[in-house]
């Protein structure tokens, strides 16, 4: 076990190094092999009417005039412990984990992100607890009313909602809830630490429109695993037991149903805390989704890659922690 | 046919199955997978039914547990579990019975178990749910119900998880988990079906040994004669969800009176015979359930059919009495026919339809005692399995 999970503590980090490689092979091999000199891509760091001294300085202080090999080994030091890049007259610091220096106001990428990982998290776990919960719920009561009015009331509406964008069923949730019946005015993010209360009420909109499109795709694939699960062999011997039918539901054809979910729930939430793009912009939520969507419209390389390696880190370790409950969940795939 | 079996209904029979019927409606018509059966057992009795895949063995047993669920199932008749009719009964009152009063073991053992709580878990599931102990008490009732089941080191081997177990540790763990609550029925349906050669015996010999120990009545099911010839008491010969033939085990094996039955004696390998003889299989396949053919359902398989004057297939035929008092089958040859053309196939006289080039010789064994478990002796009985049922799969 303590062995499992050393392996696939390495795994995780080869496979981040890997994602590393590649997000700076696309910015800065790619640029490169395609013609681009190391004086025209320090260029980008310095504004709209950059003198030629100001670029080389840059050009120096960050490096990009040394071999491809060391750029990359000074990425990764300045990731994983902070790095200074200096020219002999301007010394700066980026600290861990260093993304390098924003385009737009040459400000190290990470503590500008800092501020929006909360906002992503709040909404992502919020609408993950909801979805999950309501999801499994109306999954397992379809299943175990198969064919009827509400197995196809609820499947019909499952079907709407992993069909419905979320800027469509966001726009009309504001629209109703927020503007024509004022139950949640004025939606805008609070932090939890400043209002507890105000957090939630402003979240909860984001929260229901996210959860909605998860839910359904959760609810379909739950009835479809207690369909299977409970035509098992074992739900019959559970029952010739004489377990009542709503344990031999709950303890024996849920717990079995439960281990497929885990695995896609973990992928979900860790794709959700790279930044739940449209979401966010439906909501103006500050988030990482936000922060993403200003970085490209600005072409700032340096913030897409924090972006894409925080989506990543987050990625790996939601199947991190998939693959080590899975050996908790399933002991058939116990080591 | 359910007048001709009040002679051997006993007041003090533990269960009681009379004209039993369960039927399935489907898209594509009703299934009549159980067409008025019956039968009684005693205490401390074993009743073997055999049959084909899709005969109704196993959807008699499943009838009797209150196991037939779903919206299109139709139960009619009556089972009587020790003064208790069951088909009228509250669903709820059933619940309470099964795992208590009547337990079940089943074919897979690896597939009846669940695979995501310890082989302990489940047993103590089954025992604590009708019986009102502790944790720890559970716990030891499923230490020492393992150990009696030959589990080596109970008291490790209770927190593995069923993968954990081999094929025939699974079985006993699984009748472990059927005996938990001392049932006083037990239903076996097809034990060693899924098990290798060499643990079908010794999963028998466990079952017949607990039976001693735990006084129940026991129904074991299967398509494998080999296995009833060692355990029954009685037997019942099930065709298309009626029953062919019911009497004890050495009137159906040592004077057998349904031409089925004989086919499935001659169809099965044995170690009295000679190695040179044959094995007849029943030409045909097994009716569709929802078609039953009219009259005797057997009769388009049947090689004797010209005897009857054209009855096989108008009418059907109701379970009679044949030569010994509480042997019943249901077939219109005469006594004197019937005992004839028996003696006829013992002497190696092979019916016309079965296309057996004639050297074949057939000479079925003349009782239980004469012929031990085949299995014992390592001689192929998955191939009299599938003579007898050329699917494999019991449904």
């Amino acid at each position: 076990m303590i062995f499992f999970i050393i392996r696939r503590l390495i795994m995780t980090v080869f496979l981040l190094l890997v994602v590393s490689m590649l997000t700076f092979a696309i910015f800065f091999l790619v640029p490169r092999l395609g013609g681009e000199t190391p004086y025209e891509l320090a260029a980008q760091y310095v504004g709209r009417t950059p003198i030629p001294s100001e670029i080389h300085a840059v050009e120096i202080k960050l490096g990009l005039d040394a071999p491809i090999w060391l750029q990359y080994g000074r990425y990764v030091k300045g990731i994983v412990l902070g790095v200074h890049y200096n020219n002999g007259t301007d010394v700066s610091y980026c600290p861990f984990p260093c993304f390098g220096f924003s385009f737009r106001n040459d400000q190290p990428v990470w503590p500008q992100m800092t501020s929006d990982i909360p906002v992503t998290v709040s909404l992502a776990l919020g609408a993950a607890v909801l979805w999950l919960i309501g999801g499994v719920a109306v999954g397992v009561l379809s299943a175990l009313r198969k064919g009827t009015f509400f197995d196809r009331l609820s499947m019909g509406v499952a079907l709407a909602g992993v069909s419905l964008p979320v800027f469509f069923t966001g726009l009309i949730a504001l629209y109703l809830f927020s503007y024509r019946w004022s139950l949640f005015p004025n939606v805008h993010y609070v932090g939890i630490t400043t209002n507890p209360v105000q957090w939630a009420r402003n979240l909860i909109l984001p929260w229901i429109t996210l959860a909605f499109l998860y839910a359904a795709l959760y609810a379909r694939i739950t009835r479809a695993g207690m369909l299977e699960t409970m035509g098992e062999d074992y739900i019959r011997t559970a029952r010739a037991k004489g377990l009542p039918e709503r344990k031999v539901i709950l303890k024996h054809g849920l717990r079995a149903t439960l281990t497929p979910i885990v695995t896609i729930f973990g992928m979900d939430l860790g794709l959700l805390l790279g930044g739940a793009i449209l979401t966010e912009s439906v909501f103006s939520l500050p988030g990482l989704g936000q922060f993403t969507i200003l970085a490209i419209q600005n072409h700032d390389l340096p913030e897409i890659m924090g972006v894409v390696m925080l989506a990543a880190f987050f990625i790996v370790i939601a199947n991190l922690i998939v693959d080590i409950l899975y050996t908790v969940i399933d002991p058939r795939v116990r080591i | 046919m359910q007048a001709e079996d009040a002679g051997r209904i006993s007041p003090s029979a533990m269960l009681e199955v009379r004209d039993l019927r369960v039927h399935f409606q489907t898209d594509d018509g009703l299934v009549k997978s159980v067409d008025g059966v019956s039968f009684t057992l005693d205490r401390g009795r074993t009743l073997g039914i055999v049959g084909e895949s899709g005969s109704g063995k196993s959807v008699t047993s499943l009838g009797i547990m209150g196991l037939n669920t779903g919206k299109n199932v139709y139960i009619s008749g009556e089972i009587w579990l020790d003064g208790e009719e069951l088909v009228s009964a509250p669903p709820t009152r059933v619940r309470e019975l099964r795992g208590r009063k009547m337990a079940m073991i089943f074919q897979d053992p690896l597939s009846s178990l669940h695979p995501y709580y310890t082989v302990g878990n489940q047993i103590i599931e089954a025992y604590r749910l009708h019986n009102d102990v502790s944790k720890q008490v559970a716990r030891k009732h499923a230490i020492d119900l393992l150990g009696r089941v030959g589990i080596p080191q109970p008291s490790v081997r209770i927190d593995d998880y069923p993968h954990q177990f081999s094929g025939g540790m699974r079985q006993r763990a699984m009748i472990a988990m059927s005996l938990s609550c001392d049932p006083e029925l037990l239903i076996a349906d097809e034990p060693t079906t899924a098990l290798d050669v060499t643990v079908q015996a010794q999963i028998l010999d466990l079952i017949s040994d607990l039976q001693e120990e735990f006084g129940s009545a026991v129904i074991i099911i299967t398509h494998d004669l080999g296995v009833v010839a060692e355990l029954s008491d009685d037997i019942l010969v099930m065709y298309a969800g009626r029953v062919a033939e019911y009497g004890a085990a050495e009137d159906i094996f040592g004077d057998p009176g349904h031409p089925y039955t004989w086919g499935l004696l001659g169809s099965m390998p044995r170690m009295d015979r000679e190695r040179t003889e044959r094995l007849i299989p029943i030409p045909g396949t097994p009716p569709s359930l929802i078609r039953v053919p009219p009259g005797c359902p057997f009769h388009p398989r049947c090689a004797y059919t010209g005897l009857t004057g054209g009855r096989c297939d108008t009418e059907v035929p109701l379970l009679r009495e044949v030569v010994n008092f509480g042997h019943h089958a249901a077939c219109h040859l005469t006594d004197d026919d019937r005992t004839r053309l028996w003696a006829e196939l013992s002497a190696g006289v092979v019916p016309a339809e079965a296309e057996i080039p004639a050297e074949a010789k057939f000479e079925p064994g003349t009782g239980v005692q004469e012929s031990p478990p085949d299995y014992e002796k390592g001689s192929p009985v998955g191939g009299a399995g599938e003579t007898v049922s050329p699917s494999g799969a019991d449904s």
